[in-house]
């Protein structure tokens, strides 16, 4: 009876807060589409989120990249199927690996940084100070953040997807001497529309994703050092998780 | 100005607020005083709309916060100051977009109006020059004087004080109420301080209201407090550790919890 109840007691409340922040992604979203719009606050967040994790993202594809060179020529090698090599990597950067490695540095960088930005302004205050200035807190904090995750990853992902094939190229046709012809020939006519298509729908939803559990968690945080530091934690562990499975079940509807 | 009826906030079983009256006259300056956990600063988030009461009701203005929609509570807000414990400024923008900030989001004020307008905000309180300056790069008196001046940039009606003096040296307190005296004389802003500084209460307040755990004990003109003879009132004004306030918060008797029986 004592375990039935806790295990009811702890989806309870598991279930309670999965309501809230379905209720903050709705409530930030609908406040975005509502004037005044401050483009500005937008930009900026694009900035910290996209424009930022261009480094981390350029080392994560080249080298993902180059892995993928050389393990596949391994491979295709022992099949005499070398010239596949472009197509191998391309599908399997574009269609998993972009948007999924994508998302996961970008939540290290970004997503923790946004927890514990939005943590800080709570131990600070600064929520209420907002509140008493007349200016919504989810409206000028939370909106742009989300926005700004759904707009720049499918960027940073696109921007993944293209180093990471010159990473393949770099590796398989210049060092491992692949016909570059039949490389990027063949992953030209093979890679069709709807390959890329999907891994841009992955992207999309994993900025939202992202964004989402990052503000989400540091909104909720406890207003203390230790609270912050462990809703940081959590943004990490959370998001990571959810990324690899919401990528199963997207993968699975879209073949 | 403000008109508190019947307030009741609940926090689990503990009682913030215990069916408060009370109010804050237009034009003076009233202090909130009460020890730690005396239901101040719950009183004070009520007063600004921040929390709704359980029951009972907040008129600012004779229209009452609890009830008011979102869209007009915000627009009460805009005659609404605060200066928060730990002044709360944005820790991303310097010195003069803090202060700027209320304007730039509420108005359409050219730049140029907008500069003169901080400059004139931050001579008030004193710091014209450190407009470039980040927050973390003042002291806690410094940045308590730019939450003032970020507090009165949309030249409010009223202004709600939250511990305004508390962590800071003497010199810096004796600013800061001065600073709360002068906007009130010259500006005839109306100002709510939440306070357990007694030497600084005495200082600035017209009125005083005295809380203890949830209950208003007394409230009246300051020179009524001072010469009040209710031994709980005097006890806390004068600090005393032994009275009819007890320092400790439980009802167990002390020889029954430590000995074992």
């Amino acid at each position: 009876m004592e375990i039935a109840a806790s295990i009811g007691r702890y989806t309870l409340t598991r279930l309670q807060v999965f309501g809230r922040s379905g209720i903050f992604l709705f409530l930030s979203l609908f406040q975005a589409f509502i004037p005044p719009y401050r483009f500005h606050r937008l930009v900026k967040e694009i900035e910290f989120i996209g424009s930022k994790s261009f480094l981390i993202v350029f080392v994560t594809a080249l080298f993902t990249g180059m892995v993928l060179g050389i393990q596949g020529y391994y491979s295709l090698s022992q099949f005499g199927a070398e010239a596949a090599l472009g197509i191998m990597v391309a599908l399997s950067i574009i269609r998993e690996l972009g948007p999924v490695l994508c998302a996961l540095m970008v939540t290290g960088r970004a997503g923790s940084a946004i927890t514990a930005e939005i943590g800080i302004m709570k131990i600070t205050d600064q929520f209420p100070a907002l509140e008493m200035m007349a200016i919504d807190p989810l409206k000028y904090v939370i909106s742009p953040k989300i926005l700004a995750g759904i707009i720049a990853l499918p960027l940073l992902t696109a921007f993944f997807d293209l180093v990471g094939i010159a990473g393949g190229y770099l590796v398989g046709v210049k060092l491992l001497g692949v016909n570059e012809g039949a490389y990027i020939g063949k992953m030209i006519s093979s890679v069709e529309f709807v390959d890329i298509y999907g891994g841009i729908l992955k992207s999309f939803c994993f900025g939202a994703l992202i964004t989402w559990i990052s503000t989400f968690m540091g909104f909720s945080a406890q207003p203390t050092t230790e609270g912050v530091s462990r809703a940081t934690t959590n943004t990490v562990v959370l998001t990571s998780l959810s990324i690899l499975i919401v990528d199963y079940i997207l993968t699975s509807l879209l073949l | 100005m403000i008109k508190v009826e019947n307030l009741v906030k609940k926090y689990g079983n503990i009682t913030a607020s215990n069916n408060l009256n009370c109010r804050f006259e237009k034009g003076k300056v009233t202090v909130i005083l009460g020890g730690s956990g005396s239901g101040k600063s719950t009183l004070l988030r009520q007063l600004t709309g921040l929390e709704k009461p359980d029951s009972g009701a907040v008129y600012f203005d004779g229209v009452d916060l609890a009830t008011a929609g979102k869209k007009k509570l915000y627009e009460l807000r805009k005659k609404m100051g605060m200066l928060f414990q730990g002044s709360a400024l944005f820790n991303y923008l310097d010195i003069y977009e803090n202060i700027a900030f209320p304007l730039r989001e509420h108005t359409k004020i050219a730049d140029n109006i907008i500069k003169t307008i901080v400059t004139m905000k931050l001579e008030m309180v004193g710091l014209r020059g450190t407009e470039h300056l980040m927050p973390s790069q003042l002291s806690g008196g410094m940045m308590k004087r730019v939450g003032l001046a970020r507090a009165i940039v949309m030249d409010p009606k009223v202004i709600f004080y939250d511990e305004p003096t508390s962590g800071l040296d003497p010199i810096s307190t004796g600013v800061i109420d001065k600073l709360i005296r002068d906007l009130n004389q010259t500006l005839g802003i109306t100002s709510v301080v939440v306070s357990h500084d007694i030497e600084s209460c005495f200082r600035i307040a017209d009125n005083i209201i005295i809380l203890f755990y949830g209950d208003i004990i007394a409230s009246g003109t300051a020179e009524e407090i001072r010469e009040s003879d209710d031994p709980r009132v005097r006890q806390f004004i004068n600090g005393e550790p032994e009275g009819p306030i007890p320092f400790t918060r439980t009802d167990k008797n002390y020889l029954d919890e430590i000995l074992i029986d």
